[in-house]
């Protein structure tokens, strides 16, 4: 393919898009490693629940409810669908998680990958694999919008909108709000805030609640894009990880530029040379691992 | 005592394709060498990869190349392999080994992913469909691997078997000298405390190094013997599920142990052909494993077992 | 430690015992019953268009032929290939080693339908494929008890690929599902194509099952060519169709052409977005007297009308325990002797023959879909424009590289 200028943009356009998504989980996995040390594996199964919360919430809700013309629409499933996941999260922190602190954190990496296997078979068994269309996409969303290089339909720009706005709240609340300075204090030195008077486990347990609704509320935005499938999440998942090696662990706004460029970075690469697009981070985080071993963002510890 | 248990293990080894499903009983060997492979990492160095499925898968692919394009012989074929995976492990070992804990199961697990994404694009591998029908060919150039004999009724292919339990006692049995030489102790010592054995004046990342290249070697033996069973290599064995189930197999059966991984494989291979008529369960099944395990008890079958016995097993 | 070792030695012994039992009988007419296997794809992309369908209609031939055969009961068991090869060539090797099945049939995916085909070759027992498409299961991969039975990709290339150039398509960028199926189905696509003058201006190859087809749809599109070309199916034709709408390619006077299309995909796009789209097919419920019976009694069972998939399996099955009825064993060698020998001709296959190699060449259809305003029905969506002869549908025996072909 030819390199026009129009056709790069297209791609990377395309590639901001995806950047979106890896941006949203990064963060969630970055927010939750900074508190709980824990990698969660789980983080894609989740998403993938998120998508499912939306999609059955419109198709099969009401009927299970006893009103057939129910249908939980697309904007209210934005808000319902990460509150549900984030229940789901408070329930795996406090009955599992909370009693592998005290052991060596890569217990907290294997119980939550045997999460994500659990998920994602339970899914796989009542849902087809090729997944199903979410067709509650608002009408206002619909159609596309001439950006002069391309057609770019409207709902993939409204996902990077609302992508950017979340990422960006999100690290203004910890980084700049006295609630996000306990949070980096707890990160720091959890008994000292103890001291303090704040009730540590409570943080900890509504933080992995808050980063595994920001992957449910991701799902969400991506159930109109791909078809709603079991698993979406684990295509996506090794992805962000190495998005967030990247990054650096731990790093707020390290791990939403590191997702939004890369993104762009994949898309591009489909350009100029297609079969590299999907390797291409892998080989970045090669070199970022050669160069700067704690990551673009990270502090070596 | 242990001496005895090891014959009779051995002999079980030497009469099991009479009375079980040869094939089978091949997939059990080969996934019990890779999860004790595995478990020299894991067990007596104390690093986790989440991206051994690299070795095991690409030296299947290697080994099936190498037999079927270029007409190697089988045995050459698998030392192929075991030395692909062992250079491989060298590149990703010098890579990871760069970062401890987590960010070493992560970077593993990613650099394995790249592996993945080769086999799917490389012009050998037959992408989606694998790589099929890879001949077992003449072991040595005389000893068909093909040849079948009637045990009860059913062709059962014991020459091929054979050979497979052969490189199985051969890896099994690098392992255990590994871990009982001067090597090995030094390995534990860094498991258990790494800036004391650093102070010591070793040399930690070389030795993390090696053992991680021994490590892979033998996963890509293990890898080896599965595409000449099977006459296939395909994207399952490179995939990250496989790196998650060999981790799996080594933390049921018991981390550190040396049977453990044995035992790990032996009941994992088992639920995964006795239940495969529940299809997709199957993997609801080995995530409620794993979550048990993680919760109950970390210490796996063998592990737990030796407590009670008061002995290291 | 004694412990342990007595867990390991019962447990071997258990399974000892329960493998014993499997194997104690056999010989005879072949171990007194005939077992069917369907093993195709059950979850994924292509379970709608196959799936637990191609078994129902493997299990209505058998209860239509009685439940029996030279006075033996036959049995029917599916399992799902999750389109993987390696899962799929692993059930076949226990079902031939250990349940000793005599046909296996469906295998949907080319990639899994070679494994099975190759195993089933060295272990002498028939494999009727009507789910998966490459020609390479009748040329270089054939076997002398391998049977191709629905359609292929030189088929659907060539009637698809002709009456696209013939109506003007002349420039044509593929879209193609990176496995044997695809890679087949765009190879022989091209070579149509080119006879008739028309040119490819290049392809782009995406994995099986994708759910994000924006950026090949962009590549097709920078390309500039009149037709994109569909080298793949089920829900990866879907999808690619419905996200092509959503960036306006179709509005800029390209247009999409799926070259394996099934009924039930037309379904899921909706008439109104399929409209117009011509396509290849070895069969279509609503064409005469005939496939209306079967395909009401199977819409009664499955609540969905046939695929050619699902219909194949049910003619590949009755004419199998015909085969076996007549050769008065079911000694596979005998068997296929005699399938291809007898004509096919049911109320699915026209002028159905199995030749050599293993094709089963019967009549092929130039479908295309109707205006929503001529559909009288949930399942009335298509009309056929040109019934394809068998002997013009598919490739000539004397192309066949099959080594079983004598020249």
């Amino acid at each position: 393919m030819e390199l026009s200028f129009q056709t790069v943009m297209s791609q990377v356009m395309l590639g901001l898009n995806n950047g979106a998504f890896y941006a949203i989980l990064s963060l969630g996995l970055a927010v939750i490693f900074g508190l709980l040390n824990i990698v969660n594996f789980a983080h894609g199964a989740l998403y993938m629940l998120g998508a499912y919360v939306a999609l059955l919430g419109f198709t099969s809700l009401g009927p299970l409810i006893g009103m057939p013309d129910f249908h939980l629409n697309y904007w209210a499933a934005l808000i319902v669908a990460p509150l549900v996941v984030g229940a789901v999260g408070i329930v795996i922190e406090k009955t599992m998680l909370s009693r592998l602190y005290k052991f060596d954190h890569l217990y907290g990496l294997l119980l939550t990958f045997g999460l994500a296997l659990i998920i994602q078979g339970v899914f796989t068994n009542f849902f087809n694999v090729s997944g199903d269309p979410y067709e509650a996409k608002p009408e206002i969303l619909n159609g596309a919008v001439n950006l002069g290089f391309m057609m770019f339909p409207k709902y993939r720009l409204w996902v990077i909108v609302i992508s950017l706005a979340v990422c960006f709240g999100t690290w203004y609340v910890i980084e700049r709000t006295k609630l996000g300075s306990y949070l980096r204090a707890g990160t720091e030195n959890p008994e000292l805030v103890k001291a303090f008077g704040v009730n540590v486990p409570l943080m900890i347990t509504l933080t992995y609640g808050y980063g595994v609704a920001l992957a449910a509320f991701a799902g969400v935005l991506a159930a109109p894009i791909y078809s709603v499938s079991p698993v979406m999440g684990s295509e996506m998942i090794i992805t962000v990880f190495a998005v967030v090696v990247i990054g650096g662990m731990g790093s707020i706004m390290g791990s939403i530029v590191t997702g939004l460029l890369l993104g762009m970075v994949e898309g591009f690469t489909k350009v100029v040379y297609a079969p590299a697009s999907s390797t291409v981070i892998f080989l970045i985080m090669v070199v970022v691992l050669l160069v700067k071993p704690a990551g673009l963002f990270g502090r070596e510890s | 005592m242990n001496k005895k248990i090891w014959i009779a293990l051995i002999l079980l080894g030497l009469l099991a394709p009479f009375v079980v499903y040869p094939v089978f009983m091949m997939k059990l060997l080969c996934f019990a060498l890779f999860a004790s492979a595995f478990n020299l990492l894991l067990g007596y160095t104390g690093l986790l990869s989440f991206g051994h499925a690299a070795f095991f898968g690409g030296a299947s692919y290697i080994t099936g190349h190498l037999v079927k394009n270029s007409g190697l012989t089988p045995e050459l074929g698998v030392l192929g392999g075991t030395l692909f995976a062992g250079l491989l492990g060298y590149l990703v070992g010098s890579l990871a080994i760069r970062r401890q804990g987590i960010y070493f199961a992560m970077v593993t697990l990613a650099l394995a992913q790249i592996v993945y994404f080769v086999a799917l694009k490389a012009p050998f591998t037959g992408g989606e469909d694998g790589l099929q029908g890879i001949p077992r060919g003449d072991l040595f150039g005389f000893i068909d691997l093909n040849q079948v004999y009637s045990v009860g009724g059913n062709p059962v292919a014991l020459n091929l078997y054979y050979f497979v339990f052969v490189l199985f006692c051969l890896g099994f049995w690098i392992i255990h000298r590994t871990i009982h030489s001067p090597f090995g102790q030094v390995l534990k010592a860094i498991r258990e405390n790494e800036p004391r054995a650093v102070s010591l004046g070793y040399k930690v990342e070389r030795f993390k190094l090696m053992a991680f290249v021994l490590s892979a070697a033998l996963s890509g033996m293990a890898g080896s013997m599965k595409s000449l069973v099977f006459q296939l290599a395909s994207l399952t064995d490179v995939s990250w599920h496989t790196s998650g189930e060999v981790v799996l197999m080594t933390l049921l059966g018991g981390v550190g142990t040396v049977l453990g991984p044995l035992v790990g494989a032996f009941t994992v291979v088992t639920l995964q052909s006795e239940l495969s008529s529940v299809g997709s369960w199957i993997t609801v099944i080995i995530g409620v494993t794993f979550v048990i395990c993680v919760l109950l008890f970390r210490r796996g079958v063998v592990g737990e077992l030796g407590r009670l016995l008061k002995k290291s097993l | 430690m004694k412990n342990l070792f007595s867990n390991v030695a019962l447990s071997v012994a258990v399974l000892a015992m329960t493998s014993g039992m499997a194997g104690a009988a056999s010989k005879g007419v072949s171990d007194g019953v005939v077992k069917i296997g369907v093993l195709t794809d059950m979850s994924g992309v292509y379970s709608t268009l196959g799936g637990k369908g191609t078994q129902v209609g493997v299990e209505m031939a058998v209860k239509d032929f009685g439940g029996k055969v030279l006075g033996k009961p036959i049995q029917v068991i599916g399992a799902d290939h999750q389109n993987k090869a390696d899962i799929a060539s692993a059930k076949a090797r226990e079902w031939f080693d250990n349940e000793k099945v005599d046909m296996i049939t469906g295998l949907l995916n080319s990639g899994c339908a070679l494994a099975v085909q190759k195993l089933g070759g060295e272990k002498k027992r028939i494999t009727m494929n009507t789910g998966a498409a490459s020609t390479e299961l009748t040329n270089k991969a054939c076997t002398p008890y391998s049977i191709h039975y629905v359609y292929d990709t030189y088929a659907l290339g060539k009637v698809t690929g002709q009456a696209v150039v013939q109506n003007g398509g002349k420039s044509w960028f593929f879209l193609t599902a990176d496995y044997a199926f695809g890679h087949s189905l765009e190879e022989n696509t091209t070579k149509f194509v080119k006879a008739g003058g028309g040119k490819i201006l290049g392809s782009v190859r995406h994995p099986l099952s994708t759910a994000d087809f924006s950026s090949y749809l962009l590549q097709a599109q920078s390309s500039g060519a009149q037709i994109i070309g569909l080298a793949n199916a089920g829900g990866d034709t879907t999808n690619a169709i419905k996200q092509a709408r959503e960036f306006g390619i179709d509005k800029k006077g390209q247009t999409l052409v799926g070259l394996l299309i099934f009924d039930t995909d037309i379904k899921s796009l909706g008439l109104s977005v399929a409209q117009g789209m011509q396509f290849t097919s070895g069969f279509y419920w609503d064409r005469d007297k005939a496939t209306r019976d079967f395909a009401k009694r199977y819409y009664a069972i499955h609540k969905a009308m046939p695929t050619m998939d699902q219909a194949g399996a049910y003619s590949a099955t009755m004419n199998y325990l015909k085969a076996i009825k007549a050769a008065g064993t079911d000694d596979p060698d005998a068997v296929m002797a005699k399938l291809k020998s007898m004509d096919i001709s049911d109320f699915f296959a026209v002028n159905g023959k199995i030749r050599a190699d293993g094709r089963m060449v019967h009549d092929m259809y130039l479908m295309e879909v109707k205006k929503p305003s001529e559909s009288k029905g949930e399942w009335d969506l298509l009309k056929i424009v040109k019934t394809v002869p068998a002997a013009d549908a598919f490739m000539p025996l004397s192309e066949s590289t099959c080594s079983m072909v004598k020249k």
